[in-house]
């Protein structure tokens, strides 16, 4: 049995080191500071990783209670509970996991920066907000800390917020959020509405009786209600998952610190979608229009986000791209309803991801914050185990056999090929191109940055990097490997990296490992026909040496190479000769631009609007000071009434009384 | 015989006086007070011709708290009076215009 103490303790102690190192982070110093965060999610590791092993191995059932009622109006109940299943424990581990990590990490990657409780402080809170979103058992919680995630990220990309480009991209961040999360609120009211209540077990249990049932947004055009609720709650997952459109805050996210690239922007929050689709598997499930927009949008994301981070040269953008295009896999798999596939890819990228982002915060970090990879080259021989550890991490990515990513990667593949929702057919190409992408800007980005000659300069008079540069390209001392605190997390990270796609693919995809967590129905269910070709991970990974996915993935790999390696200047040849496609995708498929001319633009247009027009003038020079003006007018007249003679103001009593009088007489009495 | 119709036109008439006087007179406060109570005595002379000629008694009582009320006023208008003089050095009805808007 999972007990409700285990559970508390576990979302309490980071909330618990995040108080702490916020509150007294003065008073407790900075070793303080680390010690009490770490030793809170440190906690919350362990008997996360507690409740999982009694889930899986020890038999215990899943845990779904309510345990405090925040408020009950008529029949809807606002609880805090937990539902604790394999899905969520899974979740929690992963999360606590590479929290943990990133924990470590940070005291070295921070070790010189003022805010160093700050930042403790932060990511201590965001792994409470993130574990409340995932052990949530109602929409309300899900909201909360599907927000306190989202209020977290902002704080954290705008971390370093003297710089004006960071607290931009932290607003732009919490601005594209607010629309997805605007769709996210409308999903959870009209779940509410046609379910009947915010609790999952119960929604759930309705939601067969949404067949059929239509609700009329425009009129005369009847929508089915599960399509509604689920493509509402998509959007959310599109905001808070970076899905095309709503993407374009992801690669601005860089500007904050790496560890919570890896932490937030790679890792965990931006997967908090993809859990939320696979969480409401029943409602996605009654929907064929819903996954089909869920799979072509996903899809969409992994082949044509990837494209773009071919032509970046900052390492951490090209890793961000490399999330999006991954995003989009592990919706494209949900889509085809292989939620299973969708969360295992979660997981493995969990790993590789902030693998490969700690790999580049520790190259930056060698560099003096250096991001830019025209600097760099020939790292590997400086820094051996962030260049093992990267090695393993861009193999993964790139779905390798028999490293993770291959086996969540392949089953997405597969499970994409093998659905009949509509779209399918070229969701399949996208997917399968995307791994071509995919190869090819991992090891763009190897070869950039740890191979061929070096491409900066160690002088010792130039000014220390952490001032910022006075040019680019030159250090005052060189490169070397950084200390334990980063080394020893990427090894941690290294290992599931390279293993846990082997041991967790039979169950999780085939084994029935989430049992009622995610419900499928048997019309779409590919995973079940998959099962039937799986032999086993290690006969699975050497057939696959005669698929298209792996040999997209080695020409990916070997042109690179080859470009990079061996002939330096045919990038820029390359480049020059596909001019506007390249100028297309270099511009991001321009739509920062897009966004900033409609939408930026639009609304300070709009701000302008009405601050002249509808504030300054309606409002304070009709209302306000027109009728202030307006009294006065008047009373500059009256005044005049006011001679201040007594002999005056008699007369008029007298008038006054006269007028009286004569009305009390002419007037006839009715 | 003398008629109601009598008396009560010379109430009329005092009344009419009064107001003319305060009108009229652009100069003297002091005679703006005489005017004042020359009002009242108007009204006292239709209380007690009404009095007389219904045979109500009522009217007179009224009459003598009236003349007393009068009395209390016309002391306090003289007093108000000499401050005012002390004050402006005039007692002119026409330089009395400080509440002018």
């Amino acid at each position: 049995m999972i007990s409700t103490a285990t559970l508390l303790a576990i979302v309490l102690a980071p909330l618990a080191g995040a108080i702490l190192a916020g509150l007294l982070g003065r008073k407790i110093g900075r070793t303080g500071a680390h010690s009490v965060t770490i030793l809170g999610v440190g906690i919350a590791c362990i008997l996360s990783i507690r409740v999982l092993y009694q889930l899986v191995w020890g038999g215990a059932p899943a845990y779904n209670q309510d345990i405090y009622t925040w408020f009950q109006i008529g029949g809807i109940g606002a609880n805090v509970g937990f539902l604790v299943d394999r899905l969520s424990a899974m979740m929690m581990v992963v999360v606590t996991f590479v929290s943990l990590m990133v924990h470590v990490y940070t005291v070295g990657y921070m070790a010189d920066d003022d805010g160093y409780q700050r930042f403790f402080s932060y990511i201590a809170l965001f792994t409470f907000f993130m574990l409340m979103l995932v052990m949530s058992n109602n929409f309300l919680q899900l909201f909360f800390g599907w927000e306190g995630v989202g209020l977290v990220s902002y704080l954290l990309i705008g971390f370093w917020f003297k710089k004006p480009s960071a607290s931009y991209a932290g607003m732009k961040a919490f601005i594209v959020n607010r629309v997805g999360d605007l769709g996210f609120v409308l999903g959870i009211a009209a779940a509410l509405h046609f379910l009947g209540s915010l609790d999952y077990s119960t929604a759930f249990a309705h939601a067969p009786s949404l067949t059929g049932q239509t609700v009329e947004v425009i009129g005369g055009h009847p929508w089915s209600a599960a399509t509604l609720i689920c493509i509402l709650l998509f959007i959310g997952a599109m905001g808070k998952s970076a899905q095309v459109p709503l993407h374009v805050w992801l690669p601005d996210s860089m500007e904050g610190p790496t560890p919570i690239s890896a932490l937030i922007h790679a890792a965990t929050m931006v997967t908090a979608g993809v859990f939320m689709v696979a969480r409401m598997s029943p409602l996605f499930e009654l929907s064929g229009t819903a996954l089909s927009v869920v799979m072509v949008t996903g899809a969409t994301g992994a082949f044509f986000l990837g494209l773009i981070g071919i032509t970046q040269f900052d390492i951490k953008r090209v890793i961000a791209y490399s999330t999006l295009s991954q995003l989009g896999y592990m919706m494209a798999a949900l889509g085809a309803s292989a939620y299973a596939a969708g969360i295992f890819h979660l997981m493995t990228h969990a790993f590789f991801k902030a693998l490969l982002f700690l790999g580049a915060g520790s190259v930056i970090m060698a560099m003096h914050h250096e991001q830019d990879m025209r600097h760099m080259g020939g790292l590997r021989r400086y820094m051996p185990i962030t260049y093992a550890t990267m090695w393993i991490g861009s193999l993964a990515l790139c779905g390798i056999p028999p490293f993770a990513g291959f086996y969540s990667k392949d089953a997405i593949i597969e499970a994409v090929g093998a659905s009949h929702v509509w779209g399918a057919g070229y969701a399949y190409w996208c997917v399968l191109l995307g791994v071509f992408v995919t190869a090819t800007y991992t090891f763009r980005m190897m070869h950039l940055t740890f191979h061929g000659a070096p491409r900066f300069r160690v002088d010792p008079h130039a000014g220390h990097g952490h001032d910022g540069h006075a040019e680019p390209g030159v250090l005052a001392h060189a490169p070397h490997e950084t200390p334990w605190v980063v080394t020893v997390p990427l090894v941690l990270l290294a290992i599931p990296s390279l293993a846990i796609g082997y041991f967790a693919a039979r169950p999780l995809l085939y084994g029935g490992f989430f049992g009622s967590a995610i419900s499928v129905l048997p019309a779409h269910d590919v995973l079940a026909g998959m099962a039937a070709e799986f032999h086993g991970p290690l006969a699975l990974a050497v057939h696959s040496l005669a698929t298209t996915p792996f040999w997209l993935a080695i020409a990916g790999i070997a042109l690179t190479s080859y470009i990079y390696l061996l002939k330096p200047t045919l990038a820029g040849t390359i480049s020059k000769a596909l001019g506007p496609l390249y100028r297309i995708v270099d511009h991001k498929f321009y739509f920062d631009e897009l966004y900033t001319a409609l939408f930026a633009r639009g609304s300070v247009a709009l701000g302008k609007a009405l601050w002249k027009g509808a504030d300054a003038g309606a409002i304070d020079g009709l209302v306000v000071n027109g009728s202030a003006s307006l009294v006065g007018r008047i009373a500059r007249r009256a005044r005049t009434l006011q001679s201040g003679y007594l002999y005056h103001y008699a007369f008029a009593m007298i008038v006054g009384l006269i007028l009286l009088l004569a009305g009390f007489v002419l007037v006839p009495h009715a | 015989m003398i008629s109601l119709a009598h008396f009560i036109v010379l109430g009329a008439v005092l009344f009419c006086i009064a107001v003319a006087g305060i009108f009229i007179n652009r100069k003297n406060v002091i005679v703006l007070l005489m005017a004042i109570e020359l009002m009242l005595l108007a009204v006292n002379t239709n209380f007690i011709a009404f009095s007389r000629f219904f045979g109500d008694v009522s009217g007179q009582v009224f009459v003598f708290f009236i003349l007393t009320v009068a009395a209390a006023e016309s002391a306090i208008g003289l007093a108000i009076l000499t401050l005012l003089f002390r004050n402006r050095r005039t007692i002119n009805v026409a330089e009395f215009d400080d509440l002018r808007g």
